[in-house]
């Protein structure tokens, strides 16, 4: 039998990774994150790992790329004003194509904000926060469980797509404790570093793209003589000022994630069925609309929840579906309003799409919730919304 | 002529650097702009050319050696 | 392939010669000292890897015939953590700027001495950023022209290899690109040395510092290294007045400046101390 263990979600993140195979975490305390790393520090060692604590979270960035390239799985993890830093060599990652997983548990900005309190303010940097055209894959979970099984998921989509993946949590979930039980490793899919399928004498190319047109980059130490850079490449890895060699990489690093994005957008759907009426949350801040959407069920009223499992890739279709069925949509975030404007975008008017936001260091309670779907409703069958 | 001077003049960019520290004014920048062997003769194959040549455009060998590898 | 006439050309990627770097520029000389260190030192291709920066000296790496990687500005010595953490057994060689090494990544050079990481770190110090053109570095001198410092520099300069000491490297060494045999051997000594090795190669860059600093040619760039460097035995005997004297005439030792006793590990061999008190196991 399975032991169940009182966890806190930074933990959680922390077994997922090893779990996934992570032996390599280059840290930098900053909370509400600082327990992965501490959690780390002990996990790695014992694991034939290595932990390291850096000088600045670009510092901690550059070591996991470097450990990535030596052939480690890699992880990092911070919160907004540590993320910021690390924006420079996530856009790195994402051009060099180096598999990592980067833990965001956000926190009140702007700035220093306020670092102990809840906020779910980080969506867009997430999305945009390094220069330049990019994709991203960004999961975000609601519990501690899950918390593990996407650290999980990201380090398998790192690897798999050769790509920065961004684990966004929040305070709410980082420091929630729950009796979890864990998963057994033979019952955990990993997804093996991708090797390269050809010798240097059969004219192999780090970065020719595969079928999925994600490269076999080979690791370091491996006798293939690779160059990698930050700057646009071909096939070869040498930096090409050629406008089609140009156009052609960043059409390559969006298509690689856009082919397989029906399979990365997860999205979960609670009272939904004969809804008239739709919350859209995630992360922390979902549970407590669950809650909301619970207690207006039990009073009659036609509404429900979608959960936004994965933030990045955007659920476009899931949303613009959901808004053909409903009357009209909010959206339940922590903060002044980031998806809200991705959901008006996806619905493309064809429902009312509303925000109820909070930004004052407290997480939501049901009846905030509860007060705003009722304003919704109001709003919307007398003709104001 | 005690030296053989190879220069590869794809890689020469025409800096000097190997005429200027050239003992025995072996050595010119051409018109366009590549080093050119003016007094071979004069060479005693000391290699202050090859040593400090950024651009690996230009190597020495002392003939006997050249002959010693040939060999 | 085109025939190689010397022994340590195999380390070039013969196909992407002639480098990019400007005529005169002493970092081919430089590039040339690290292979040939490297070959004197007897390390495989297969096993050592080239990690730089960005500016004109990180373009090294793309020449080098190793796994390479040109990362971004300043964070060469991040990265070669990582690289030399995950895998102990590679050589890992960062090739950095003056402006790369002391300005943007000053902190991680300061941490990757204290920390004691095996690598072995070639700064080319040109006292200039040469890749956008010519503004002035931390190691521009004092009075220097740059096109941000159009009537001389005020900032005051550092000595990466006395920072470098302090920060705590275990091997610390300055030669320049007129010396080029010195330069060799101070590189593939540091090679040799277990722990963070620093070598400061001087170079002259006549485009970007040479011309506006009374410079006539890269040849003379060159003559004022000869003329302005100090054998460190030879510094070590002048008396703290004539080193003084020295200083205000552009002097500076070069040679071995600081080399530890070998007592203290590298972090690798001290992280080991780690898994063996977590109870930890290989890989």
């Amino acid at each position: 039998m399975k032991k169940a263990r009182l966890m806190q979600g930074n933990e959680a993140c922390a077994e997922g990774a090893i779990a996934a195979g992570v032996r390599f975490f280059a840290g930098y305390p900053i909370t509400p994150s600082t327990e992965i790393a501490e959690a780390m520090a002990k996990l790695l060692p014992r694991h034939g790992g290595k932990f390291v604590q850096m000088e600045d979270e670009i510092a901690s960035m550059g070591a996991i790329l470097g450990a990535a390239m030596a052939g480690d799985k890699v992880m990092d993890a911070t919160s907004g004003p540590g993320f910021s830093l690390k924006q420079e060599l996530i856009g790195y990652a994402a051009c060099a194509e180096i598999p990592c997983v980067l833990v965001d548990v956000q926190r009140v900005g702007p700035s220093t904000g306020q670092p102990t309190a809840p906020s779910q303010g980080d969506v867009m940097q997430v999305r945009w926060g390094t220069h330049g055209d990019h994709p991203m894959i960004s999961l975000c979970p609601w519990s501690v469980r899950e918390t593990f099984d996407l650290t999980v998921q990201a380090v398998n989509y790192a690897e798999r797509f050769r790509t920065p993946v961004i684990l966004l949590m929040d305070e709410m979930v980082g420091h929630l404790r729950e009796r979890v039980e864990l998963p057994e490793p033979e019952e955990i899919q990993v997804y093996p570093r991708r090797k390269p399928k050809k010798t240097r004498a059969e004219g192999y190319q780090p970065f020719e793209p595969d079928e999925d047109l994600v490269p076999n980059v080979a690791d370091f130490g491996q006798g293939y003589h690779i160059h990698v850079t930050g700057l646009i490449h071909d096939d070869t890895g040498f930096p090409v000022g050629s406008p089609t060699v140009t156009e052609k990489a960043i059409k390559r690093l969006h298509e690689k994630i856009d082919r397989a994005a029906d399979e990365i957008i997860k999205t979960e759907s609670y009272f939904m069925e004969d809804a008239e009426y739709a919350v859209v949350a995630f992360g922390g801040t979902a549970r407590t609309a669950y809650e909301a959407v619970k207690n207006m069920r039990e009073q009659g009223m036609k509404v429900g929840l979608l959960r936004l499992v994965t933030i990045w890739p955007f659920a476009d279709k899931v949303i613009e579906d959901l808004a053909r069925k409903v009357k009209g949509i909010m959206v339940a975030e922590l903060n002044y309003g980031q998806v809200v404007h991705e959901v008006r975008r996806a619905a493309q008017g064809a429902c009312p799409v509303v925000l109820c936001g909070k930004y004052n260091m407290k997480s939501f309670e049901p009846v905030e919730i509860e007060a705003e779907i009722e304003k919704m409703v109001m709003d919307v069958e007398g003709g104001r919304a | 002529m005690q030296s053989e001077i190879t220069v590869k003049e794809a890689r020469c960019k025409g800096c000097g650097i190997c005429a200027e520290f050239c003992p025995k004014q072996v050595l010119q920048v051409s018109e366009l702009g590549k080093i050119q062997v003016v007094k071979g003769e004069a060479c005693i194959g000391c290699g202050q050319c090859e040593l400090r040549c950024p651009d690996y455009a230009i190597f020495v060998d002392k003939l006997a050696e050249v002959k010693g590898a040939r060999a | 392939m085109a025939e190689l006439t010397r022994s340590y050309e195999k380390y070039f990627r013969q196909n992407r010669l002639p480098h990019l770097w400007c005529p005169g520029c002493g970092n081919g000389i430089v590039m040339k000292a690290i292979v040939q260190a490297i070959e004197k030192k007897g390390l495989t291709q297969d096993n050592t890897v080239i990690v730089s920066g960005i500016g004109c000296s990180s373009r090294a790496s793309g020449y080098m015939d190793f796994d390479t990687i040109h990362t971004a500005h300043g964070r060469a010595i991040p990265f070669a953590t990582g690289i030399k953490l995950s895998r102990p057994d590679l050589n890992v060689v960062v090739i950095t700027g003056d402006g790369d090494c002391t300005a943007i990544g000053g902190n991680h050079f300061i941490h990757g001495c204290r920390r004691n990481v095996d690598l072995t770190v070639v700064l080319f110090n040109n006292n200039i950023y040469g890749m956008t053109g010519g503004q002035a570095s931390p190691m521009t001198p004092l009075g220097g022209k740059a096109t941000t410092a159009p009537y001389g520099s005020v900032d005051r300069t550092f000595d990466a290899c006395a920072l470098a000491e302090a920060a705590g490297a275990t091997y610390v060494a300055r030669s320049t690109a007129f010396h080029v045999q010195h330069l060799t051997d101070m590189i593939a000594q540091g090679l040799g040395s277990k722990g963070f090795s620093f070598i400061e190669a001087m170079v002259q860059c006549p485009t970007a510092f040479g011309r506006r600093n009374k410079f006539k040619s890269p040849a003379d760039m060159l003559k004022w290294m000869r003329d302005h460097s100090v054998m460190k035995a030879a510094w070590d005997k002048l008396d703290d007045m004539k080193k003084g004297e020295a200083v205000g005439a552009g002097k500076f030792p070069i040679g071995l400046l600081y080399a530890s006793s070998g007592s203290e590990l590298d972090y690798d061999a001290a992280y080991d101390q780690v898994i063996e008190r977590a109870g930890g196991a290989g890989k």
